[in-house]
């Protein structure tokens, strides 16, 4: 199944910058700039339908030029079959197209990621932190965040009566 | 001639303060905040082998206007301190606070960005029991510790009254 998957990426109508195979499944990794369209396409086209996204992630590379890395799990419940999509971005502009439209599932992982690491979503509905409080500095998943820091506090908010 | 035989022996003297508190320390109304797996060991504190009954705390109350023990099981990360705060601060005096385990104690081994180092940087505690997660003798004996407190406490009144 992985087989045919791999011989429909060769006929890819969307350029691909690097292929790979990591833990049994494929990875590949796209340009920021059509993230969106790559990623409608996998999940409508014939022979992909990827219906479901398992997991969105980052990963911050404090030596590489592009540092940041946004990962997509991909599976397809009709084929079967499974797709890792990368995409780097710039620590200068970690901003990325937001995938809420094409799943619902990417609302919380993306702003998971917003809140670890601080990369945008463009076209997110509701880009807030999710797990932190709101008035925290900083994202903590970054590699320069410094390890021993510690935040103020929050204090319980007035409810008025 | 005493009063104790004046009465056949049908009345015990006692001062008031202290006739409260052992009213008071066999009856607590354990609140419990439970957060980790120290929250499981109190469920088996509560249940028939362990029975927390022996001691008059079987009636856990899920309000804090009802509860003057409030149990803290688990772990406090930032987001939730100001809950545990307005928490604490609903319940009405007299009351008590144990910081049940590891976690809610120090922080644990979750020494990071997100976790409070200890419940006591939000409110005070009374008793702190060791242990990830403490097996119920060592809940058990905290509560123990609280009503030796409550009882040590009224005693102090008498001496300053």
């Amino acid at each position: 199944m992985s087989g045919d998957l791999e011989n429909r990426l060769e006929q890819f109508p969307f350029e691909i910058l690097e292929k790979g195979k990591a833990l049994g499944d494929l990875t590949i990794v796209v340009s920021r700039e059509k993230i969106s369209e790559v990623l409608r396409f996998l999940r409508d086209a014939e022979g992909y339908r990827f219906d479901l996204l398992v997991d969105l992630s980052a990963v911050d590379f404090p030596n590489r030029e592009e540092r940041f890395e946004v990962i997509y799990h991909l599976y397809s419940t009709s084929e079967n079959h499974r797709l890792r999509v990368k995409v780097r971005l710039p620590f200068e502009e970690p901003m990325i197209d937001s995938a809420t439209d094409l799943w619902k599932a990417a609302n919380w992982y993306e702003r998971e990621v917003y809140d670890m690491f601080g990369i945008r979503f463009n076209g997110h509905p509701n880009l807030k932190r999710l797990l932190l409080p709101d008035g925290f500095e900083g994202h903590p998943l970054r590699k320069d965040y410094p390890m021993g820091k510690r935040q103020k506090i929050p204090v319980p908010v007035e409810v008025p009566s | 001639m005493g009063l104790k035989e004046l009465l056949g022996g049908t009345v015990v003297t006692t001062k008031l303060a202290e006739m409260v508190a052992w009213g008071r320390k066999n009856s607590l109304w354990p609140l419990p905040y439970g957060t980790a797996c120290c929250a499981i060991e109190f469920m088996g504190t509560v249940s028939s082998v362990f029975d927390i009954s022996r001691f008059g705390a079987e009636l856990v109350r899920f309000s804090p206007r009802q509860a003057d023990l409030l149990l803290v099981l688990g772990t406090i990360n930032y987001k939730q301190a100001p809950i545990l705060k307005r928490i604490y601060e609903q319940m009405c005096e007299p009351k008590w606070v144990i910081a049940a385990g590891a976690c809610a104690s120090s922080g644990g081994f979750y020494n990071n960005y997100a976790v409070l180092q200890g419940i006591d940087e939000v409110i005070p505690v009374d008793v702190y029991v060791p242990g990830c997660p403490p097996r119920p003798e060592a809940i058990l004996n905290g509560i123990m510790m609280i009503q030796k407190k409550i009882e040590n406490q009224a005693k102090e009144m008498g001496r300053v009254a």
